[in-house]
């Protein structure tokens, strides 16, 4: 086990660096700072100094080191667009995003995973059918036009939902939450209903999927000739087998989630780090943009390595074989 | 083949579709009632008109009109033009690079084939909107004054280069299989260079299921596009795709003025639900265990 985690660990700090390494190019190679903040006409004498003072001028690995330095400590240097640091303007929209892709994996599970053993229990029966057939619209449809047409359905037409901003938030230190207060809950309702069709249609397709797979296995029959009630078998013995592979896939669509956030933040007018980055995108500010990819890259590898981890808790036969994962 | 298709109700229902919108595209200039982009007939009076069937409609605007007067019939077809063409042209790059890909890996083996399928991996492990946003903000850095046409290509390089691995992937797969084979090795000892066997005996053999993907791809690269386009990184506003027009449709939502955004999103949910249908059963007609 131990092999394992250092090898896990490894290859996370591999991926880490890789992306540190795009990040910093796009720094260095993309936007070209000097010119930035010295405008177009500026003298030679000018750059070369700025160049030197910003160590522009140092082989490439001693700057490489500079930025993974900085970039650990969480600088990543100022804005171009609202000449704020990069590194505050994250940290004032980082909870938003977090507590929009926690809701939303939340109903996902909560939601998907009931409806999938339904599925997969009660095969062709008409409300299967119903469900099966909503998820296959669920993947055709475009996150953004979900969101568009609850937005006109319980926003402009019922007038149920508002249908942009957090409401209203609650300050605890310097982490701001939507979820202390009633409005806060109103307005998070619609883009994490939107956020969460698509990870739940996918949820609920492979929690079916692997239900139906275990449901023709041999402990299976076992437990049903020893006399175990049905609901013994399906729910003690069937659904805990089928949670392993749906937990993998929650975890990278938590990932997901934060990505894809992106989308139904831009729809919403949600003030989280999705429409900060489409902002960075749209008017090329490549520190935000290097600085929203290091970051949705550390929280992806974050949450594989817990998922591999939470594999020796959840599954038996990793732990009998100490040789160290495959 | 022909037979499975004539009796899939499915398969023929979503083909006409997939038609019928690839006719609307290709020929929009000509059965298009109006032109959108012609500014000479736009009139101000005939902006936001609703469809023709409620209130307040006309019968020339059979959809209804957007903020400038521009008929949302013409537009969508002059839309869905530009996605279906940015969605093939991107689909065909993205083929091109990861058959290629695919094939070097898969028949030499050894650092290449490390090399690729790690980067496969490190692509796979973020999500695709992501990468093509990244790479279109890349784009736009690199080209501040961005010309229309460079914008296009910005936009189809950042979708190919997400769609590339899933090809890779699978060539790579069966390009090991078919490397072993007798046919391969024959080809070898006549001394037939790596390159030709490559090109002339294993990626014929390789190609079906990169048809199957190639389909779905479409409709990907397609909802790609429209997404790009509707956060504002995709076709500019001056030659709209369907997502552009979604996106400028989106400000009349809370006016009452629905049709100008959900049209074009109808339309973009047609297009994409018959081309998956099509490669369902495209893979399913193609899978000899099935027959």
């Amino acid at each position: 086990m131990f092999a394992f985690i250092v090898r896990r660990l490894a290859q996370a700090a591999l991926v880490m660096v890789t992306v540190a390494l795009i990040s910093f190019m796009l720094f260095q190679y993309v936007g070209d700072p000097v010119v930035f903040l010295l405008g177009q006409d500026a003298t030679q004498e000018q750059i070369r100094e700025l160049r030197q003072a910003l160590g522009l001028d140092q082989p490439f690995i001693v700057q490489f080191w500079h930025f993974l330095a900085n970039a650990a400590r969480g600088e990543f240097g100022f804005s171009l667009r609202q000449g704020t640091q990069v590194s505050a303007l994250i940290a004032e929209r980082f909870p938003a995003t977090l507590e929009l892709a926690l809701v939303a994996g939340f109903l996902a599970l909560a939601v998907g995973i009931p409806m999938g053993v339904y599925a997969a229990l009660r095969r062709g029966s008409f409300l299967s059918q119903v469900f099966m057939t909503l998820s296959l619209l669920g993947v055709s449809l475009p996150t953004f036009l979900i969101g568009i047409l609850l937005i006109l359905v319980f926003a402009v037409t019922l007038g149920w939902f508002p249908s942009f901003g957090r409401g209203d938030v609650v300050k605890i230190g310097w982490w701001t939450s939507g979820l202390l207060t009633a409005k806060g809950w109103h307005h998070i309702v619609l883009p994490a209903v939107t956020l969460a069709i698509f990870q739940l249609t996918l949820i609920m397709r492979l929690v079916r999927a692997e239900m139906l797979e275990v449901l023709r296995t041999d402990y299976i029959k076992f437990a049903r000739a020893r006399g175990l009630t049905t609901r013994a078998v399906h729910f003690g013995h069937a659904l805990k087998n089928t949670l392993v592979p749906v937990m993998t896939i929650t975890g990278l669509q938590l990932g997901g989630l934060i990505a894809f956030a992106i989308i139904t933040e831009t729809v919403f007018q949600w003030p989280g780090m999705g429409l900060l980055f489409i902002q960075a995108v749209t008017f090329a500010d490549i520190p935000v943009m290097a600085a929203y990819l290091c970051l949705i890259a550390l929280i992806f590898v974050v949450i594989n390595l817990i998922v591999d981890l939470l594999y020796f808790a959840v599954d038996p036969r990793l732990r009998a074989g100490k040789s160290g994962g495959h | 083949m022909g037979y499975s298709f004539r009796t899939s109700p499915t398969a023929i229902f979503a083909a006409l579709i997939a038609l019928i919108c690839l006719v609307c595209a290709l020929f929009a200039p000509w059965i298009a009632p109006h032109n959108p982009f012609d500014l000479a007939t736009l009139q101000l009076d005939n902006a936001r008109l609703p469809p023709a069937w409620s209130v307040g409609g006309k019968s020339e605007y059979f959809l209804g009109t957007d903020d400038q007067g521009r008929d949302i019939l013409s537009a969508l077809m002059y839309g869905a033009r530009i996605s279906l063409a940015v969605g093939l042209a991107s689909v065909v790059l993205s083929l091109l690079v990861g058959v290629s890909m695919g094939l070097l890996a898969g028949f030499l083996g050894g650092w290449i084939d490390g090399l690729l399928m790690r980067l496969c991996d490190v692509m796979l492990s973020f999500p695709a909107i992501l990468v093509a946003l990244l790479i279109a903000g890349v784009g736009r850095a690199l080209f501040p004054n961005a010309h229309e046409s460079l914008a296009f290509g910005v936009l189809i390089v950042s979708i190919s280069l997400t769609g590339w691995v899933q090809y890779a992937r699978t060539v790579r797969g069966s390009t090991m299989v078919e490397r072993n084979k007798e046919y391969v090795q024959a080809a070898r000892v006549t001394g037939v260079a790596p390159l030709r066997i490559m090109r002339k005996h294993v990626l014929p053999n390789v190609l079906g299921p990169v048809l199957v993907l190639a389909t779905i791809q479409v409709a990907t690269a397609i909802i790609t596009e429209a997404t790009l386009s509707f956060l504002g990184v995709g076709a500019p506003p001056t030659s709209p795709s369907l997502g552009t027009l979604i996106r400028v449709g989106n400000d009349y939502l809370f006016s009452g003025e629905w049709w100008i955004t959900i049209f074009p999103g109808a339309m973009l949910v047609l297009i994409a639900l018959s081309v998956n249908l099509l490669g369902d059963w495209l893979r399913d007609a193609l899978n000899p265990r099935l027959r």
